[in-house]
C-alpha cells in the first residue's frame, strides 16, 4: 500500500515542471558543498545577510526578470531577441532623466553638484521609473506588433529591435556613458532589506505575473495560441492581442532589468549592458521546460532555470576557472539539458520510473 | 506508339495489400497502365489512392501484392529507385526551389561542370533544349522560378520528372488544384503530347470535368477496395459518383423517424439569412435560409466549394459580396470571435490543424471557446471548469479517464465529441459542422448524427457537410447541393438518391 502511495508520488515528481530544474541546481550545489569550503556560509551584517549563495540569487536578478517576460512570449511560439537592448534603452533614458546635463552645454553649478550631492537628481526617482517603465513597454509593443499584427518571425522581428536597439540607446544619451550618482537610485540594486532589494522585485514580478495569467484567462489563452493558433483562432481567442501582450510584458520585464542593472553598475553603458543576456534569459527558460514551439509554461521553473545558470557561473568563479573558459562550459550546460528533455531520455526516464514501480 | 501494342500493360500491380496500425489501407487492389495512356485514378478522401501511388513510387512498401513494370517483376524499394526505374512523381505542393533559375531547377544535382566549376553556359542551354524537346515550351531558363506562374512552374517540375531518368511513367498528383482554367488546358496540351510519345500518366485529381476531358480510362478505390477499372467513354458520370461514394442500401433506421419527428419543431423563424452572399475565388454569391430547429445538408464533392462556404459564413474570411443575417441582426464584423458572439459556430473539417489544442487537457479544450467568449478577466474558476467539462463528458459520453488527459490521448471520434463539447458549451443557436464523421468509427458516426437531431429538437439550426452522402441525406430536413463553387440546388429530405448525384456531377 505504501509503496504504491510513494511510486504515485514519485511519479508526480517526475512529471512535475520543477522537478529538472532543480535536480539540476541541486547537483550544482552539491559540487560546491564539497569542493568549494565556506560556500554555504553565512555572514549577518547590519542585520542583512550575506553569502555566496545570496550573491548567486542576487546575481540572477536580472535574468530572473527576463525569463519571467520570456517564458511568456516563448510559450505563444515566440522569442524575443531584444531584451537586452530593451535594457539598455531602459538604463539610458533613466541616467538621462537623472542627469540630463550631459546633453546641454550647461556645465557648471549643476553638474558640481550632481558630483558632489548624492541626494540630487534632475526628475523625482519615480518619474525616473515610470517613464522608464512605460518607453520599456513601447518597445515591447512594438516586438508584438510586428510579431502579432505585420507577421514577422519572431526572431527576425525582435533582431530588429535588438540591433537597432544599442544604437538607439547610444542616441539617447548622445553616445555619453552617464554616470548615475543618485544614491536612492542605487538602492535598486544594491539596497538590501535582509535580503537583496533586486529580489524582491522578482518576488514581486513573479507574483503580478503569476496573477496575470493564473488567475485569468490569460495563462490558458498563451498556451493554446502557443500550441496551435489556427484551432485557438477557430475558438475566438484573439491571439494577435495575446501575442501583443506577451511581448508588451516581456518588455515591462526587460525595463525593470534595465533599471537594476545600471543601478548595479551606477552608469548607462548602451554599449555592454545587457549585452548577450537575452541568451541566457531564454536558456533559462528552456532549463524550464517551456518547448521553444510554444505551449505550456512555469514561470516559477524558469526562475529556477535563471538560478541555475547564475550557480554555474558562480561556481566556476569560485572553483578557479577562468572567465573566458565560462562561456564553453555553459556550453556544456546547454548540451545536457537539451539531452535531458529530448523524446530518448523522456522515454528512459519513464522506464526507470516504471521498473521502479514494478518492483515488489 | 507504333512498334508497341497499346494493349501491353506498362504498369501492372496485383493484389496490393497495406495496412497501417487501426487501418486496411489496401485491400487486393490490382491496377493496370497500358502505354500510351491517362489513366485517372479517382476515389473520396482516404480511399486509398496515396496508399496506392505511395507503394508505385517506393515511399511505401507493401504487404503483399507484386508490381511489374514493362513486363518485368520490381521491387520498389526507395523513391530513388522508383526514379531510376522510370517512375517519375510530380506532387500536388510543387517542391521545387522558387528562389533559382529555371534552369537551376531543372538540373539541379546533375549540373554540367567545367575545371570543377558548373558551366553555366552549358547549364543554360540543356535546360531550354529540354523544356523545347519535351514540353516545346520556350521560356527564359535564367529568370527565377519563382517569377513564373504556377502552371509553368507545374510544367519546370514535370519536365525534371522526365529528365532525371528516362521516364515511363508520369505521376500527377492534383496537379491542376491551383490552376486557372488557361493553365489547366497548358498542362493538358503537355499531357496529350507525352501521352503520345508512349508514356503512361497517372492523374490523380477531384475535378470530375477533367477527367472526362483528358483520361482514357478510370479507376476507382473505395475504402481501399478496389472498385473496378472502366473506359472513360463508356461510364457516365453519374455512374462514377455512384461508384466513389458508395451506396448501400442501408434499411430506414430509427433515425428517419426520428428526423420526420423533428421536422415537426421546424419554425418559420429565420434564425440565418444569407443574400448574395459569396467571396471571389473561394465561393460564387449565395442565397441561403436556415430556420431553428432544422439540419441542412451540404452536399458536394471534395473541392466544390462546401467549405469554403461555411469558412464564409463563420467569417474566416470576409465576403465581397452580399449581406448575412443572424437572428435578425445584420453582421458587420467577419470574424470568428464574431460569430462566436452571434451564436454561430463551426466545428472544422481539419480536426487536428484547426479543432483540438492537442496539449490542453480535455477539460480546457472543452471550455476554451466558452472563455474566449467571457475575455481575459472573466476567469472561469477550476471548479466551474470541472463542472463544465463532467456535464459534457457525460452527455457526450467522451471516453477519457479523466477531464484532466491531454485530448491528443484520445481517439479520433472523442476529440471530435471534445469539439462539439466545446461549441455546446457555448450555447450557440447555429452549429456548422464540417465533416464531423471523418476518420470516426461506425458506432460515433451513428451517435453524432443522432446528436444532430437531437439538437435541432432543441430548437438549434444546423448545418451538416459529409463526403458520405448516405449520411447528409440521413439526418438532414433540406438538402443543398454544391458543385464548382456555386450553389446549384436545393432539395428536401425526401428526394431521391440519384438526383443529388445528378446535380452534384452538374449534370441538372
Amino acid at each position: 500500500m505504501t509503496r504504491s502511495k510513494f511510486s504515485g508520488i514519485w511519479k508526480k515528481i517526475i512529471q512535475s515542471k520543477l522537478f529538472f530544474p532543480l535536480l539540476a541546481l541541486g547537483i550544482i550545489l552539491l559540487f560546491d558543498l564539497i569542493t568549494v569550503p565556506g560556500f554555504f556560509s553565512f555572514q549577518v551584517r547590519n542585520g542583512n545577510l550575506y553569502g555566496s549563495l545570496i550573491d548567486i540569487f542576487r546575481n540572477a536578478s536580472t535574468v530572473m526578470l527576463l525569463a519571467i517576460g520570456m517564458t511568456l512570449v516563448i510559450a505563444t511560439g515566440g522569442i524575443d531577441l531584444s531584451v537586452g537592448s530593451i535594457m539598455a534603452i531602459a538604463a539610458s533614458v533613466a541616467a538621462l532623466l537623472m542627469n540630463p546635463y550631459v546633453l546641454g552645454t550647461d556645465l557648471s553649478a549643476n553638474t558640481l553638484k550632481l558630483m558632489t550631492d548624492p541626494h540630487f537628481t534632475y526628475q523625482p526617482l519615480w518619474v525616473v521609473i515610470l517613464v522608464t517603465l512605460i518607453v520599456a513597454i513601447i518597445c515591447g509593443l512594438w516586438n508584438g506588433l510586428l510579431v502579432a499584427y505585420i507577421r514577422i518571425q519572431p526572431m527576425v522581428a525582435t533582431l530588429i529591435l535588438m540591433i537597432a536597439g544599442r544604437g538607439i540607446a547610444q542616441l539617447i544619451t548622445n553616445g555619453v556613458r552617464i554616470q548615475i550618482f543618485y544614491e536612492p537610485y542605487a538602492f535598486i540594486g544594491q539596497g538590501w532589506i535582509i535580503l537583496p532589494f533586486s529580489l524582491y522585485l522578482v518576488a514581486f514580478m513573479y507574483v503580478i505575473a503569476w496573477l496575470l495569467t493564473r488567475r485569468t484567462a490569460i495563462g490558458l489563452f498563451i498556451e493554446s495560441v502557443g500550441i496551435n493558433f489556427r484551432s485557438s483562432f477557430f475558438s475566438g481567442i484573439h491571439e494577435k492581442k495575446v501575442k501583443l501582450l506577451a511581448y508588451a510584458f516581456c518588455g515591462f520585464c526587460a525595463g525593470l532589468a534595465g533599471l537594476v542593472a545600471s543601478s548595479n553598475i551606477k552608469t548607462s553603458d548602451a554599449f555592454n549592458l545587457g549585452r548577450d543576456i537575452e541568451l541566457d534569459a531564454i536558456l533559462a527558460v528552456v532549463i524550464g521546460g517551456t518547448l521553444m514551439s510554444g505551449g505550456r509554461f512555469s514561470l516559477l521553473a524558469s526562475l529556477i532555470g535563471a538560478v541555475v545558470i547564475q550557480a554555474i557561473t558562480t561556481s566556476m568563479y569560485a572553483f578557479g576557472v577562468p572567465a573566458f573558459a565560462l562561456q564553453a562550459i555553459k556550453s556544456v550546460v546547454v548540451i545536457a539539458v537539451i539531452l535531458l528533455y529530448s523524446e530518448q531520455a523522456q522515454v528512459l526516464v519513464r522506464k526507470f520510473s516504471a521498473q521502479k514501480e514494478a518492483q515488489p | 506508339m507504333s512498334d508497341k501494342n497499346t494493349n501491353d500493360l506498362l504498369v501492372s500491380m496485383r493484389g496490393m495489400t497495406k495496412a497501417f496500425p487501426g487501418v486496411q489501407a489496401l485491400e487486393n487492389v490490382d491496377f493496370d497502365l497500358r502505354y500510351g495512356e491517362i489513366h485517372a485514378l479517382m476515389g473520396g478522401n482516404g480511399a486509398g489512392k496515396s496508399t496506392l501511388i505511395k507503394i508505385l513510387t517506393g515511399v511505401e512498401r507493401p504487404d503483399s501484392g507484386q508490381i511489374t513494370l514493362a513486363g518485368q517483376e520490381v521491387h520498389v524499394r526507395s523513391p530513388q529507385y522508383a526514379q531510376s526505374l522510370g517512375i517519375s512523381t510530380v506532387y500536388q505542393e510543387i517542391n521545387l526551389c522558387p528562389n533559382l533559375t529555371v534552369a537551376e531547377n531543372i538540373l539541379i544535382g546533375r549540373e554540367p561542370m567545367k575545371f570543377g566549376r558548373i558551366d553555366w553556359k552549358t547549364l543554360n542551354a540543356q535546360a531550354k533544349e529540354i523544356l523545347l524537346r519535351v514540353l516545346e515550351m520556350d521560356i527564359e531558363v535564367t529568370r527565377t522560378l519563382g517569377s513564373y506562374s504556377v502552371a509553368i512552374q507545374q510544367m519546370v517540375a514535370i519536365a525534371r520528372a522526365l529528365e532525371i531518368e528516362s521516364a515511363k511513367v508520369l505521376i500527377l498528383d492534383e496537379p491542376t488544384s491551383s490552376l486557372s482554367i488557361h493553365e489547366t488546358e497548358q498542362l493538358f496540351t503537355v499531357m496529350r503530347r507525352l501521352k503520345g510519345k508512349g508514356m503512361g500518366i497517372i492523374f490523380i485529381t477531384h475535378f470530375i470535368g477533367q477527367v472526362y476531358q483528358i483520361s482514357d480510362r478510370i479507376t476507382v478505390i473505395r475504402n481501399g477496395k478496389l472498385v473496378g477499372t472502366y473506359e472513360t467513354a463508356s461510364l457516365p458520370r453519374m455512374e462514377l459518383i455512384t461508384k466513389m461514394i458508395g451506396r448501400s442500401i442501408a434499411v430506414l433506421d430509427e433515425m428517419s423517424k426520428t428526423k420526420v419527428e423533428t421536422s415537426k419543431h421546424i419554425s418559420k423563424e429565420k434564425v440565418l439569412e444569407a443574400k448574395e452572399f459569396g467571396q471571389t475565388g473561394e465561393v460564387e454569391p449565395f442565397d441561403l435560409d436556415l430556420h431553428a430547429g432544422e439540419v441542412l445538408g451540404l452536399a458536394g464533392l471534395m473541392g466544390s466549394g462546401r467549405t469554403e462556404m461555411v469558412s464564409l459564413l463563420f467569417g474566416l474570411q470576409t465576403p465581397d459580396s452580399g449581406t448575412l443575417t443572424i437572428a435578425g441582426k445584420k453582421v458587420e464584423k467577419f470574424s470568428p470571435y464574431n460569430s462566436i458572439m452571434h451564436g454561430l459556430v463551426l466545428s472544422p473539417e481539419d480536426r487536428k490543424a484547426a479543432g483540438i489544442v492537442d496539449e490542453l487537457t480535455v477539460r480546457e479544450n472543452i471550455i476554451l471557446a466558452l472563455q474566449a467568449g467571457l475575455g481575459w478577466f472573466k476567469h472561469l474558476s477550476t471548479q466551474k471548469q470541472y463542472e463544465i467539462a463532467e456535464k459534457y463528458i457525460q452527455m457526450l459520453d467522451i471516453a477519457t479517464p479523466s477531464a484532466d488527459q491531454p485530448v491528443k490521448n484520445l481517439s479520433g471520434g472523442n476529440q471530435q465529441k471534445v469539439i462539439l463539447a466545446r461549441w455546446l458549451a457555448t450555447n450557440p443557436q447555429i452549429l456548422i459542422l464540417d465533416e464531423p464523421t471523418r476518420g470516426i468509427d461506425v458506432g460515433t458516426k451513428a451517435e453524432i448524427q443522432k446528436l444532430v437531431l437531437s439538437l435541432a429538437e432543441e430548437g438549434k439550426a444546423c448545418i451538416f457537410i459529409s463526403s458520405e452522402l448516405e449520411e447528409v441525406m440521413r439526418s438532414s430536413h433540406r438538402i443543398a447541393v454544391l458543385s464548382d463553387r456555386r450553389m446549384v440546388a436545393e432539395f428536401g429530405s425526401e428526394v431521391d438518391e440519384q438526383v443529388i448525384m445528378q446535380a452534384m456531377a452538374g449534370e441538372s
